[in-house]
């Protein structure tokens, strides 16, 4: 059974295409649903309705659209990653401590710096957590991607299926499960040290404000 | 309107079949996942290793797991069930143990401490203070399941999946329309229906605030 | 009545509790106190088997506890912890009879037994039975963690800092109400706390612990008088007299700093001195600082000359006391004296220091209410 590399990275490339993508798009949406008030229910709502519909209905339903392709299958991976991305960045930012973003202000910066120097930054942990469920998510939603004639490891794996091939199943699952694994072990090692380095500091800051309270 | 006429007894009986499947699941996944998670909820040393392990089952794509099951037990509903049933564990297992786990230790020494035996502190405290969040995990579960139930058709198990896939050969839009956004409903609509009951469930005392 | 007979527990290495004996008595209120880790919330979780001892006995009642059913046990035992611990599922009503219910009461006896104890706190049963923990404030949670702990009338309740979380005024109100309930419905109550004022005001007996023994038993009074060792004394406090008044010197209760000078200074000298220094009275020593007499301003004016030494002008007509006397015969001495003060000399006859009615003040201030600022 020979390792099909080509497909791996297919596979690999329309991920990263797609996680790129809904990164953007998924911060922007969280940002706007933590700003703007109204728009929290609209998209977090929608984010979370587009995430209840079974893959395989969402993306025929956009192949009946966009046609057979790699474009559609990344349309529809996008749509299934914005969830855990908008929900962590709305979270994270939100649930910031109010007196952060108040030094922030009173240290004179605008809505935007406040964003991009204070709440980001402190939010990130979170943010990152969501990309990695974001990830590891289109990783196996992009099997199906075969189904309305997108390429990746999906292939082999079809038609693994159709012939009753046990072997050909196997040289696209094993690696579509390997990657998923890695991603999800790489990326919670760095979770874990983003969380680890934000809790020291907020460790640190209180030390400092212990021993300022005792002196 | 003509396609739906033609078709309907066809389109009725694939979502009977569709709900059928993820009825059954749902109900395996449950009697594995509960009792499992009020286990784990003992053992917390075990649990993260046992969560560990069902999640890296999770992480497989259905359509592999499916691909498995089918040549292990051939065509037809069982493999289908086999493997949404695996699918079901994960969410309602997790939350079970999250849910128990979470109970305010002060209720439990509470309950020690008052005379409650270890079945009375779970059937009078643990499990209904847990209740909202195994109801919650129960709702993933069923949302999981329809979704991988569309692909059931790959393996002769029927379900609103055959529809779709009966599109996508004869590119006929009508059928993919209706099997999907069928689904979509089915989940939809379970995903609102198990949010209700988790609300009914939910303790009065642990919504009313001062 | 409650017997711990050298019982020990251990952690791993840690010894939490090291051959502890102790007897509780029928009906008594008794405080459980000492820094933390001295074992004293192992101790009393020990009582309802909430912990078991590795060595030793504990009898409830004559009986050994191990002989009964844990369980079982403890509904005969009230419990109340600082984190309360109300069933949030449960309405007040149904946390108060949980014990009851567990003891297959009836619903009418149940009804009563919340009734009864919803009025012992003075909390309407129409008001507060149907509400949920969630709409009550702390201290209404915790006056029916009590009420629960009470309802199936166990003869002991064991209390573990339960007003350690409350504001100071919600956990005196509730201080006073547990000991009223206390005294009508005749409890043995164990109460574990970390908080001196807490011992002194509720307990029958208190009990002082440190590294899992027992350092001292004592009522409230005794120990105030005649606490054992340091470490019971640092945590009294100010509360504790740290001065033994019949103990009290004549050097402790003198000002030191005072006024000498030199027999042969002369007069005017002496006078300019006085003016600068705002005091009417000197000391005169001699070579060897030995106290010879005192000078006034008056005696200057009335005999002194310019130019003169001023040891000639001394009176020895003092009131002087020795710096190791008693501070009791200084204050008698003072009070006799017509100048106001008394002067402390050490016993090679230099001068120590002078008491005034000033210093003896702030002498008695000091022993009374600690060091003053």
């Amino acid at each position: 059974m020979p390792v099909r590399f080509d497909l791996m990275i297919d596979h690999l490339t329309i991920v990263a295409v797609a996680t790129a993508f809904s990164v953007v798009i998924g911060i922007a949406l969280g940002v706007a649903a933590y700003w703007f008030k109204y728009l929290e229910r609209i998209i977090l709502g929608f984010s979370d309705t587009v995430q209840t519909i079974p893959s395989l209905a969402l993306l025929s339903l956009l192949m009946i659209v966009f046609g057979l392709g790699n474009k559609t299958l990344i349309i529809g991976l996008v749509l299934y990653a914005l969830l855990p991305i908008v929900r962590n960045t709305f979270t994270g930012i939100s649930g910031l401590a109010p007196h952060l973003r108040e030094a922030a202000k009173g240290m004179g910066m605008s809505k935007i710096q406040v964003l991009v120097k204070v709440e980001l930054p402190l939010a990130f942990p979170l943010i990152f957590s969501g990309i990695k469920i974001a990830v590891v998510t289109s990783l196996g939603i992009a099997v199906m991607g075969v189904l309305i004639g997108a390429g990746g490891l999906g292939y082999p794996i079809y038609r693994g299926i159709q012939t009753r091939n046990s072997a050909l199943i196997l040289s696209g699952a094993v690696p579509v499960v390997l990657l998923a694994l890695i991603f999800d072990y790489g990326m919670s090692k760095i979770e874990y040290m983003l969380t680890k380095r934000a809790k020291n500091k907020n460790e640190k800051e209180r030390t400092t404000c212990e021993t300022n309270l005792s002196a | 309107m003509t396609f739906m006429a033609k078709n309907s007894g066809l389109i009725i009986n694939e979502t009977l079949n569709h709900m059928r499947l993820v009825g059954i699941s749902t109900l395996f996944g449950l009697m594995i996942s509960v009792p499992l998670g009020i286990l784990l909820s003992r053992r917390r040393r075990a649990a993260k290793y046992v969560l560990a392990l069902v999640g890296t089952v999770q992480t497989i794509p259905g359509l592999v797991l499916l691909g498995f099951a089918m040549i292990v037990f051939g065509i037809g509903s069982k493999p289908a069930i086999v493997v949404l049933t695996l699918y079901a564990i994960l969410p309602a297992l997790r939350n079970t143990y999250t849910g128990i786990t979470e109970v305010d230790p002060g209720c439990i020494e509470s309950a020690k401490g008052i005379g409650m035996s270890n079945i009375q502190t779970l059937l009078k405290v643990e499990l209904p203070l847990a209740l909202p969040s195994i109801v919650g995990g129960l709702r993933m579960s069923v949302i999981y399941i329809i979704s991988w139930a569309t692909l059931a058709g790959l393996v002769g198990a029927g379900g609103l999946g055959d529809l779709i896939w009966t599109g996508l050969a004869t590119y006929e839009n009508n059928f993919i329309l209706t099997g999907a956004i069928l689904a979509a409903v089915m989940a939809l609509a379970s995903g609102a229906l198990i949010g209700l009951l988790q609300n009914i469930m939910t303790p009065r005392g642990l919504k009313v605030r001062r | 009545m409650i017997q711990f007979e050298n019982v020990c527990k251990r952690y791993g290495k840690a010894t939490v509790i090291d051959d502890l004996s102790l007897t509780v008595e029928e009906g008594q209120f008794v405080v459980l106190i000492g820094p933390s880790g001295c074992g004293k919330t192992t101790t009393l979780k020990m009582i309802n088997r909430l912990i078991e001892p590795d060595k030793g006995r504990i009898f409830v009642n004559g009986s050994d506890i191990t002989r009964v059913n844990a369980v079982a046990l403890r509904r005969t035992i009230g419990y109340v912890i600082q984190q309360i611990g109300l069933f949030p599922n449960m309405t007040v009503g149904q946390n108060i009879s949980v014990v009851p219910k567990l003891l297959r009461y009836t619903n009418a006896q149940c009804d009563e037994i919340t009734r009864s104890l919803l009025q012992l706190v003075d909390m309407d049963y129409d008001v507060y039975a149907h509400k949920y923990p969630s709409e009550l404030s702390g201290g209404q949670q915790q006056r029916i963690g009590v009420l629960r702990a009470l309802a199936a009338s166990p003869p002991i309740v064991l209390m573990d800092e339960p007003f350690g979380a409350l504001d100071p005024i919600t956990r005196e109100a509730l201080q006073e109400e547990i000991k009223k309930i206390q005294r009508k419905l005749k409890k043995t109550i164990i109460f574990v706390t970390h908080d001196m004022d807490e011992a002194l005001r509720l307990a029958d007996t208190i009990v002082f612990m440190n590294g899992g023994r027992v350092v001292q038993i004592a009522s409230p009074e005794e120990m105030l008088r005649n606490p054992k060792e340091d470490i019971i004394k640092n945590f009294m406090g100010k509360r504790i007299s740290k001065v033994d008044y019949n103990s009290l010197l004549a050097a402790d209760i003198m000002r030191a700093s005072v006024l000498k000078v030199h027999k042969t200074k002369l007069t005017l000298e002496c006078v300019d001195l006085m003016n600068r220094r705002q005091v009417n009275t000197l000391l005169v020593v001699d070579d060897d600082e030995r106290f010879l007499g005192i000078v006034t301003i008056d005696d200057i004016k009335k005999h002194g000359r310019a130019g003169k030494e001023i040891g000639d002008l001394v009176s020895t007509e003092t009131s002087v006391i020795g710096a190791g006397d008693s501070a009791k015969e200084a204050f008698e001495r003072l009070v006799d004296s017509r100048s106001g003060y008394v002067v402390v000399k050490h016993p090679n006859d230099t001068v120590a220091g002078l008491i005034t009615k000033t210093s003896m003040v702030k002498a008695m201030a000091e022993a009374m209410w600690g060091e003053q600022e």
